[in-house]
């Protein structure tokens, strides 16, 4: 390297090194074909999505754009849950990323300054050096992230890579050339790759700069090739040869690219641009009869370019409660069965008034009822996505749509009837619901007549299943001994409808929100404490301007509980024995990211907190939510949620108590118990029932 | 009132109903409170042969006619209609079966005369007959006074027994004109019975029977499980059968079968009227429903104001603890 | 076809029944009315006759406080005309209503000839009479109850089937026009979103039509209404889930039924 420091002006390295005139015109010539490929199967796609629903909600804000560029290169979404996939993404990316960049250096200073302004090229001297180095870096990065990736694809062979078909949409006949297309995706890079590399080191061979060192791999590689007996004549001879091959790959790839998942390289950026801030935000209603989407061609523009965002990685899949028990569902397989569909039927006519029966209708012909049914609506799989592709806002526009139609089953048709009638999901009477209180040693306020600093919003289960109320109960005894100024609506409570707008019926929401809205400008409070998830939501985020003027705090138990606990208005006089584990509702946790409150709560009892793999965003749904817990049981179902979710629980070593804060979680999990049959192993509790019990209070817990 | 106490006979399918027997005992107790004549009402094709059962009537008044066949309400009720314009009967009773419906709901309005429907009795007072009826799915009684010459009552079946009913006495026959029968606008065409069941439950000795509390058909293999160690068999009031849990051959109630067994567990069953005058002579009733105020608790024996889904997993447990013991 | 639905509110048996001060009537303060639950499914086959036979429904029903959320239902369910009665009063026994009723339709424009009548065979609060009966008998024609199957097989014949006890079912034949009380329809009552009942309050209308006569007098006189006196209520047993179920067990051993 020394003796190479003299020749300093001379640090470069031939393009097109030993190649004929006509084979380098050619190649400029099919490589302009090679773009000309890429840019109609581009514009042939991009007119798909433009041929889709307008959508305000389609355009990037600019702020988000930082952000999405942040997630991009960090790949952060790919390493969280899964470092093997996450590092070798993070190589491969950063490889092609790296050689991308170097090609276009390359093309910039040979095709267009050494032509124009000779005096302005670059690619010699130091910076030369520093470019093969990083160029190679890039290189052996690629390869390696490439490899591994072959590896778990070909050795390791995951469950999210397996397709495990469980329905006979046509979808599932093409899964073979699904397949074939992931694995031409790696072998076109790596070929290209390689072939590289090798190029790179024939050259070398050939030429035997002195100064290539840098280009460790390729000079590593020449080393092999010469010990291997191939002569600087030889590697002359093959260059050409191999050049040819090396260029025709990377154009093939480059051709392949708009029409394989090879396009997210492009379409995710997009991505992660428009994903919601809010997680969770409830999709708009559409132009349209029912609101929700009755045809493909009502995605909107964002939503059609966010399929094919998809690269079939399957993380949805297997954070979906819904894939994991053996339903119908797998949010994978909903994209994928999308794709399919815009492919073959987009862009297509706008079906004509009276025509529409001929057009396929999405819930129902393109994608089976039963998937949209088996949705818990716990978020998982959006939050689990790398590419920011949302899967809920799309099933839940199908859900309005099959409401509009008539076409849910008789269970959720008594369920919406019961909660217009009686403003509960449990066909109860509404002048039942204060029942709970009565049992208490104490009165609670009515907020309806007297000034409250927290109106408590307790929610249908927790006032009427006999299980939770016991639950309700505990809550109460708590509140009432922190010195809590606290009321309930007593019979002007209603469902807060959250549910009811989650299995597709958005009217009855209305209703519902319009009511309570009613109820709650009669009474008087400063702020909202719920005991119910739902409820939180609901109150919190659907509610636009709760009170009128621009939002009142609306609280969850776990956060009161927290303060109440560091105000000290409570105190733990007996310390909590004994490990327990917590389970994050979905509405609580991925939809009000509200994760820590309950831990620290459960730690400041002196609780020796033990976490389910599954925590924090990853948790895993009970089952109950997007109206499930309303619906019949599907058939062939292996495995329900809870009765998984307990499993997860008791497999942790000496755990005893899993903790809840939801009462549809703790309804769900103790019916789990008994038919995983661990009850003996494992005790569901409410948070609220731990509280009272640190707090030395003796009384028996009712539930 | 003045004029007979006068029980349509309920013929069906060439027998007489054991209801019938119920109103002839409650029809002889009020026509000797008032001390007129019981006749009994008979309408048929060839039946005369059943009138001798018919004993604790002091008369039978038969009327026989091919259009009279079978009951169809739209000519019985205008037979009916006809002799009682006539006679002028002071009471008619009537059973609350399917058979006797669409009788029931003309004869008042053919005649003129006023209804008591859904009576669980009817007695005699001062100034004449007071029916007690029980309204709203049962959650409400009534006493009521009909005014007019002639009264109907609606007789809800399973209000008294049938021994009072029956006797060795033949009574009286006599024919009546069926009048003119009109063209005929209403034409029974056939019956369809039921597919025979694996299992008739009119002969089980216990019943393990679920209503819309069993919640879903999910469910429907605890109270299966619960009816295989009990050794009886699983059925069901109107709801499972609707909603496509049992088939109609385990209905109990109005429309389904009458049961008898010596065990009954009503679970999730709320006790409508029509359920219960299928199963309330059971020897042994055990009901379970969430509701407290449920109508199957006042004919149950014992009851628990609890959710079968809860109760009836520990009772699998425990009877499955005394058969091991 | 035309088809005409009579419909009526019910009290709603999931809430505690109370006795007003009258001592005769029940207390309409804390009462909730509902469709009559064979009603809904007298429409609901009656909308589905519409769809076979491209035929028109027309509803009907007596004035009542939330009737007309029922009406505008049915309007969203497929209706073709709602009409309301109106100056009956609220204590009305189902027979003079019913008489009300068809002493009123026949008058009004555009209704009659109908082919068919539907309404439910029976209701709760059934006391002294059933609508299907008093209806058919005023506009005189046939009748037949406790109807589960209708098909139309021509403009003047219809196929019924019809429950008996014990799971048997007859087969009818009718001549139409007729009243037909409806068990049962075909298929459970279809659901209506909300948005649609929205969407049809805006721009559907329910006519109003005054009773055409005075309410017959009833003969029958309530002199008293309370909650059944039960001799012998159920022993309950109380306690925890095992407690129930061990009790339970004792009770059928000591019959010899363990």
């Amino acid at each position: 390297m020394r003796a190479a420091v003299s020749q300093v002006e001379q640090f470069s390295r031939p393009v097109f090194y030993s190649l004929p005139l006509w084979l380098t015109i050619t190649f400029y010539v099919v490589s302009a074909l090679t773009l000309v490929v890429f840019f109609v199967s581009a514009t042939r796609k991009v007119r798909r999505y433009r041929s889709g629903r307008q959508d305000p909600a389609d355009r990037p804000a600019w702020r988000r754009l930082p952000g999405a560029l942040l997630g991009v290169f960090s790949n952060r979404g790919i390493l969280r849950n899964n470092w093997y996939a996450g590092v070798a993404h993070l190589a491969v990316f950063w490889g092609f990323v790296g050689l991308f960049v170097a090609t276009l250096l390359v093309l910039v200073d040979n095709d267009i300054l050494h032509p124009l302004i000779p005096a302005w090229t670059f690619m010699k001297g130091d910076f030369y050096l520093v470019f093969s180095w990083l160029a190679d870096l890039a290189g052996v990065l690629l390869i390696v992230g490439l490899l591994m990736f072959m590896f778990r694809r070909a050795v390791l062979r995951p469950r999210e890579l397996r397709p495990e078909p469980r329905s006979d949409t046509e979808f599932y006949l093409r899964f073979p050339i699904v397949r074939l297309e992931d694995w031409a995706f790696l072998l076109l890079l790596f070929v290209a790759g390689i072939g590289g590399f090798l190029l790179e080191a024939l050259r070398i061979r050939a030429t035997q700069p002195s100064f290539e060192g840098v280009s460790f791999a390729g000079w590593l590689l020449s080393g092999w090739l010469g010990d291997a007996g191939v002569g600087s004549g030889g590697a002359d001879a093959a260059f050409a040869y191999l050049w040819v091959f090396h260029a025709l790959s990377a154009m093939v790839l480059i051709a392949f690219i708009p029409s394989s998942k090879a396009w997210h390289m492009l379409a995710g950026w997009y991505s992660l641009a428009v994903k919601p801030a809010l997680p969770g935000e409830f999709p708009k209603a559409i132009p349209s009869e029912s609101g929700g989407y009755a045809r493909l061609q009502d995605l909107s523009r964002g939503e059609l370019a966010n399929l094919d965002a998809c690269i079939r990685c399957g993380r949805c899949h297997q954070a979906c409660p819904a894939a994991e028990g053996g339903y119908p569902l797998s949010p994978r397989d909903l994209i994928l069965a999308l794709q399919v569909g815009a492919k073959r039927l987009l862009p297509g006519p706008r079906p004509a008034p009276g025509t529409a029966a001929a057009v396929p209708v999405l819930a129902g012909d393109i994608i089976p009822t039963s998937w949209v049914w088996s949705c818990t609506t716990c978020l998982a799989c959006d939050e689990v996505c790398p590419l920011g592709i949302q899967h809920l806002p799309l099933i839940l526009q199908m859900r309005r749509d099959l409401v509009a139609r008539g076409e849910i089953g008789d269970k959720l048709q008594d369920t919406l009837t019961s909660v217009m009638r009686y403003g509960n999901s449990l066909s109860q009477s509404p002048r039942n619901r204060a029942r709970w209180v009565k049992e208490l040693p104490f009165e609670i306020k009515d907020a309806r007549k007297e000034p409250v600093e927290y109106l408590w919003y307790v929610g249908d289960y927790a006032s009427f299943d006999p299980r939770a109320q016991g639950v309700t109960r505990a809550a109460a005894r708590v509140f009432h001994a922190a010195g809590l100024d606290f009321g309930i609506l007593y019979e002007a409570e209603l469902s807060t409808g959250t549910d009811v707008r989650r299995i597709g019926e958005e009217g009855l929401f209305e209703m519902q929100r319009d009511k309570v809205l009613q109820a709650l400008g009669k009474a008087q409070f400063r702020k909202i404490l719920t005991t119910d998830p739902h409820s939180y939501q609901a109150l919190r985020r659907e509610y636009g301007g709760l009170n009128g003027d621009g939002g009142v705090p609306v609280l969850h138990h776990t956060e009161v509980l927290e303060a109440l606990l560091t105000d000290g208005a409570l105190t733990v006089e007996a310390p909590l024995a004994g490990r327990l584990t917590y389970h994050d509702p979905c509405y609580l946790g991925r939809y009000g990211r509200v994760f820590e409150p309950p831990r620290r709560v459960l730690r400041a009892l002196g609780a020796d907190l033990a976490e389910m793999p599954r925590n924090r965003e990853m948790a895993f749904c009970c089952g109950a939510g997007g109206g499930r817990i309303f619906m019949d049981e599907m058939p062939g179902v292996k495995e329900r949620p809870a009765e998984g979710r307990v499993r997860e629980a008791a497999a942790l070593t000496g755990v005893v108590t899993l903790v809840v804060a939801c009462p549809k979680d703790l309804v769900m999990f103790q019916d789990a118990l008994k038919t995983t049959g661990l009850e003996g192993a494992l005790a569901v509790r409410d948070i609220v029932e731990l509280v009272e019990e640190a707090m030395g209070r003796t009384q028996r817990s009712d539930t | 009132m003045a004029g007979a106490v006068w029980v349509l006979a309920e013929q069906w399918r060439g027998a007489l109903s054991d209801v019938t027997y119920e109103l002839l005992s409650l029809g002889r107790q009020i026509a000797d409170g008032l001390g007129v004549p019981l006749e009994a009402v008979l309408l048929g094709s060839g039946v005369d042969g059943l009138a001798a059962s018919l004993g604790v009537a002091d008369g039978v008044l038969y009327a026989e006619d091919p259009s009279l066949a079978e009951p169809v309400g739209e000519h019985g009720s205008r037979v009916v209609a006809a002799l009682a314009a006539e006679a002028k009967p002071g009471a008619i009773l009537v059973p609350i079966t399917n058979v006797s419906w669409d009788l029931l709901g003309l004869l008042p309005v053919r005649l003129g005369a006023v209804l008591a429907n859904f009576c669980s009795d009817v007695q005699v007072v001062e100034g004449g007959l007071e029916a007690r009826c029980l309204v709203f799915g049962g959650k409400m009684e009534v006493r009521v006074v009909p005014r007019g010459e002639t009264a109907v009552f609606g007789v809800l079946p399973g209000s008294r027994g049938a021994d009072g009913g029956r006797s060795t006495r033949v009574p009286e026959v006599r024919r009546v004109a069926a009048g003119a029968a009109p063209a005929g606008r209403v034409r029974l065409v056939g019956y369809e019975d039921p597919e025979a069941g694996d299992v008739d439950i009119t002969q089980q000795d216990i019943l393990v029977s679920v209503g819309r509390g069993l919640q879903g058909e999910a469910n429907l293999d605890l109270a299966e499980e619960l009816a295989e160690l009990l050794g009886g068999a699983v059925a069901g009031s109107r709801p499972a059968i609707d909603m496509g849990w049992l088939p109609v051959t385990r209905q109990v109630g109005k429309s389904g079968m009458q049961v008898k067994p010596r065990l009954y567990l009503a679970l999730g069953i709320s006790g409508a009227p029509e359920h219960v005058e299928g199963m309330k002579d059971s020897a042994l009733i055990i009901a379970v429903n969430t509701d407290p105020g449920a109508p199957i608790f006042n004919v149950a024996h014992y009851g628990a104001a609890e959710d079968l889904l809860e109760i009836v997993p520990a009772l699998i447990d425990k009877v499955k603890e005394r058969k091991g013991a | 076809m035309k088809i005409l639905v009579l419909l009526k509110m019910v009290p709603d048996v999931v809430e505690e029944l109370e006795v007003a001060g009258d001592g005769v009537s029940l207390d309409r303060g804390f009462l909730r009315l509902i469709i009559n639950e064979r009603d809904e499914n007298a429409l609901e086959q009656a909308l589905i006759l519409k769809e076979r036979h491209q035929g028109t429904v027309v509803v009907a029903a007596p004035e009542a406080p939330e009737v007309d959320d029922v009406l505008y239902t049915a309007l969203a369910r497929g209706a073709d005309r709602v009409l309301k009665v109106t100056g009956l009063d609220e204590e009305l026994g189902s027979r003079a209503s019913a008489g009300l009723l068809a002493a009123t339709l026949p008058a009004v424009p555009d209704l009659f000839p109908v082919d068919l009548v539907l309404t439910g065979c029976q209701a709760i609060d059934d006391l002294d009479g059933l609508a299907g009966p008093v209806v058919a008998e005023h506009l005189g024609i046939p009748y037949l109850g406790i109807v589960t199957g209708l098909a139309v097989a021509s403009s003047n014949i219809a196929h019924l089937s019809r429950e008996y006890s014990g799971g048997v079912r007859g087969r009818f034949e009718v001549d139409l026009p007729a009243v037909v009380g409806i068990q049962g329809a075909e298929k459970p009552p279809r659901y209506v979103p909300i948005a649609k009942v929205r969407a049809a309050m805006a721009s559907g209308r329910i006519e109003s039509i005054p009773a055409g006569a005075a309410a017959e007098a009833s003969l029958l006189d309530v002199v008293e209404m309370r909650r059944p006196v039960v001799a012998e209520r159920a022993e309950m047993i109380t306690g925890d889930a095992d407690q129930i179920a061990a009790r339970i067990c004792e009770i059928l051993d000591g019959r010899g039924l363990l």
